[in-house]
């Protein structure tokens, strides 16, 4: 597919003059999702979900979100030159999208970051039949093949019974993997209020003013130490092993990521309980997902590529590496910490 | 299988010790019967079966899996069995089946052939899921770790019926996997199990460090002292039913010193002997480091029985011909013991001396003098003490000469475990060497302790405003602080870079008014203390 090609900037729709989640400052750009390794500041020109559009203005501020900015809603089109343009689900986190381009009877879905989980806090991924198929492959390893989240929350929970006298301190992402572990809780059972870490906060009122609620959310930063005993405190993950969790008592350090599946991860952060919560596709939803589409090639933008491509082959997909440098690791540094 | 395998994945992540008790009771009030004796077993490394190799589990993975992703994955995870456990694909049909009990596979790994075994395994990791399968094959491979030692899950049994562990050690060596009668004696349902001739262990008597103790307010007549050997504290039993060797903590490490259990049975006679473990050339004591590549070993070469021969240091004795003399005092049991051991004259064994002295004043003298191989400082006993299980303040005092210390320059941090997990706690410190001309660093060990809460403060602070590096966990810190580090003895060490380790080292002092520059140097340190 010749329409589409990679520049240093990142993905580029020539035909359409416009590049997806760009790295760095572009005038037309397509953001995926609201994650800061996609969307990036000082764009000119940018589309997007209205969610996406919103996490970009919150995150960055109305000023750096970009100069003008076009709200796309799911399956909206615009055409942009001879390029049609929409937007679907794409499961990830709340806004999330996968990109569709239709030009001169071939059909381009670039997904950006996408699970196949069942997620309450965001529309479901929906698979597109297209000709090319962009996807990520952070886990793309078939030991990834993660468990039902339900099974962790009631990890966490039976946790937290047992030890009453202790407070459960769970790292988790400020945009998405938050609000999900929230809404597990609460479709587990659990309906106490939940302390927040201040950065976690600003991102929680955004999902709820689209309409998803979290139940009662409290300021763990302003919290009596006693109160927050036998409670359950979220923090971004480079909080809850350092200094901000000293105001604890008796923290469980517990961390909700992917990478907690394997556990010499686990060991080497400290963590006490590791909750395998991810918001990436796993092994098997990565290739059902490759082959679902129909696509007869499918580029991998980012993670464990080789593996990815390799599998793909045996099903008779033709893969190519773009190894897109820039976009992140699900983990701690990254996209966790921006929210003003 | 899977109560378990989920007990075994929280126990690895917990380092608080109470909550390892915390879940170790849960476990076995929730448990039935044979399954958690058998997992006791798995703890305290009591169950013996065919185990499988790790090549039988990597061809089992290869009929499921693609050789190059498998390949990609073990490089990626890096230990074979969670590399399986995680990639394994069950057999749809075959995971309809209900999983295995931990009682079913221990039964069936000890019953059944070698040859059966790969489709036996096949058959459990095709109905278990990924944690059970992962504690499936480290259990299989002969290679658990489970993150609690057998005395813990003792102390766990004991809290359950307000017993002390020791209550529990003293019957333990009776009784054997699955410990039905144990379980049953816990929860009232049963007797206390009777050890009869059983050659068990008996809780020793331990010694507390001489502080906060004015020596001018005790009467030298009533007090006993001898050397205090740096070996292992060992228990040697002989009963009718067999002879053991003994670590303090009841762990059993006869196969490891097969030449004493040789001398028990020779002797013929039925005692249990309080003493010292320790590798004895020609009559000199050798250095811990040496015991130590014996205590390394299961089961010793021709060649260390040769080079590295086991001696005992005898301390007291406990019982002789069913007889129990720990209600004797100290004079009388020390009695006891010289004519036994006058009359048995038992290979390998030496009487621990007794040091005579006029007043305590002479002792100390013997104590900083004390630098030979092997002693650590002083024990005093009182005259008539009795043997009593654990520590009790008062009648025993170990009286260590004053540690060692160097001036060594840190040089990485890494962050603590449970309450620490915030601080900075753990340094690895190193000296200087010149190597062609120019001076560098080279790591000497690693302290976590000594450090009072303020200091750690002050070390924790230091540690974030003057990192230069990070190694995933591991920060690498300016080479700017001395610290002034206190330990027990010196070793050459093939494991370490700088050649040298230390032994038990902690933080004394932190030397900020010490230049980094003028830390020791790693010659002067090597003339000093090896």
């Amino acid at each position: 597919m010749d329409w589409l090609e990679l520049k240093p900037e990142g993905l580029f729709c020539k035909p359409g003059n416009f590049y997806i989640d760009p790295l760095r400052p572009v005038s037309r750009a397509v953001i995926t999702h609201g994650h800061s390794d996609h969307a990036r500041p000082y764009h000119q020109h940018v589309i997007g979900t209205p969610e996406t559009l919103a996490i970009m203005r919150l995150r960055m501020g109305e000023e750096r979100a970009g100069a003008h900015q076009q709200a796309l809603t799911y399956g909206e089109c615009v055409t942009q030159d001879d390029v049609r343009l929409w937007l679907a689900p794409a499961g990830h986190v709340l806004g999330s999208a996968q990109v569709v381009l239709e030009y001169q009877g071939q059909r381009a879905v670039v997904s950006g970051d996408y699970k196949r989980a069942a997620d309450p806090t965001c529309r479901p991924f929906e698979v597109v039949p297209c000709d090319l198929f962009v996807t990520e492959a952070t886990f793309a390893l078939p030991v990834f093949r993660l468990p039902d989240p339900r099974h962790e929350i009631a990890k966490l929970l039976h946790d937290v019974r047992l030890f009453p006298e202790r407070t459960h301190v769970v790292g988790c992402y400020a945009l998405g993997k938050c609000q999900r572990l929230i809404a597990l809780l609460r479709e587990e059972g659990y309906h106490e209020p939940l302390w927040l870490h201040g950065a976690l906060l600003p991102m929680c009122q955004l999902y709820e003013s689209f309409g998803v609620p979290l139940g009662i959310l409290n300021s763990a930063t302003v919290a009596r130490k006693e109160e927050l005993r036998g409670g359950i405190v979220l923090a971004p993950p480079s909080a809850i092993a350092d200094r901000w969790a000293r105001r604890l008592p008796e923290p469980v350090v517990c961390l909700t990521s992917g990478w907690m599946h394997i556990r010499q991860r686990a060991k080497a952060r400290g963590v006490e309980l590791p909750l395998v919560i991810s918001d990436h596709a796993d092994w098997d939803a990565l290739l059902d997902t490759c082959q679902a589409t129909g696509a007869s090639e499918v580029w991998v933008t980012h993670g464990r590529e080789d593996a990815l491509i390799h599998a793909l082959g045996q099903m008779g997909i033709k893969g190519r590496a773009l190894r897109l440098v820039g976009y992140e690791e699900e983990d701690e540094t990254s996209y966790g910490e921006a929210a003003a | 299988m899977i109560a378990f395998a989920a007990l075994l994945e929280r126990l690895a992540f917990t380092p608080s010790r109470n909550m390892k008790i915390a879940l170790l009771k849960e476990y076995f009030s929730m448990a039935s019967d044979p399954d958690r004796g058998y997992a006791l077993a798995a703890m305290a490394g009591t169950l013996s079966f065919a185990s499988a190799k790790p090549a039988m589990l990597r061809a089992l993975a290869m009929e499921r899996i693609d050789p190059q992703l498998f390949a990609w994955s073990y490089d990626y995870v890096g230990d074979l069995a969670e590399t399986v456990a995680l990639i394994w694909q069950a057999d749809q049909n075959e995971s309809s089946y209900a999983p295995p009990t931990l009682t079913e596979v221990v039964e069936t790994l000890r019953d059944i052939t070698r040859t059966e075994v790969p489709a036996v395994i096949t058959g459990w990791l095709d109905s278990s899921h990924v944690s059970s399968r992962y504690a499936l094959l480290k259990l299989i491979t002969g290679s658990l770790r489970v993150g609690a030692s057998a005395r813990l899950a003792k102390t766990a049994l004991a809290e359950m019926a307000s017993l002390t562990p020791d209550e529990i050690e003293e019957v333990w060596h009776g009784l054997e996997a699955p410990y039905t009668p144990l379980f049953h004696w816990i929860e009232g349902k049963g007797p206390r199990p009777d050890p009869k001739d059983a050659p068990v262990f008996r809780p020793p008597m331990l010694a507390q460090p001489l502080e906060g103790v004015d020596l001018a307010t005790f009467t030298p007549s009533e007090w006993r002292a001898e050397w205090k050997w740096d070996g292992i504290r060992v228990q040697l039993v002989a009963t009718p039913d067999g002879e053991r060797v003994y670590t303090r903590t009841a762990e059993d490490i006869g196969k490891a010193f097969p030449e004493l259990l040789t001398v028990m049975s020779d002797i013929g006679s039925q005692v249990v002997l309080d003493g010292e473990l320790l590798v004895i050339h020609d009559d000199e004591v050798a250095p811990f480091a040496i015991l130590q590549q014996r205590l390394n070993r299961k089961a010793p070469t021709a060649a260390m029985l040769r080079d590295y021969p086991a001696g005992v240091r005898l301390y007291d004795i406990l019982f002789e011909d069913g007889e129990d003399l720990r209600s004797l005092p100290f004079d009388l049991r020390r009695a006891r013991l010289e004519s036994w051991f006058a009359r048995v004259q038992p290979p390998r064994m030496t009487l621990s001396e007794l040091i005579p002295f006029s007043d305590f004043s002479e002792l100390a003298v013997l104590r900083e003098n004390a630098r030979s191989e092997g002693i650590e400082g002083l024990m005093l006993k009182k005259a008539d003490s009795l043997y009593v299980p654990g520590r009790p303040r008062g009648p025993w005092w170990k009286w260590k000469r004053e540690p060692l210390t160097v001036d060594a320059v840190v040089m990485y941090a890494q962050r603590g475990h449970g309450k620490r997990s915030s601080f900075y706690s753990d340094f690895t410190f190193g000296l200087w060497r010149t190597v062609e001309d120019r001076r560098e660093l080279v790591p000497i060990g690693k302290a976590y302790s000594g450090f009072t809460d303020e200091e750690l403060k002050f070390l924790d602070k230091w540690v974030r405003d003057h990192t230069v590096g990070r190694f995933g966990p591991v920060r690498e810190i300016e080479k700017n602080l001395v610290l002034e580090i206190a330990f027990d003895a010196a070793q050459y060490s093939s494991r370490h870079k700088s050649g040298v380790a230390l032994r038990f080292p902690r933080v004394s002092r932190i030397r900020q008014d010490k230049p980094a520059d003028e830390a020791d140097t790693l010659e002067a340190f090597v003339t000093a203390f090896l």
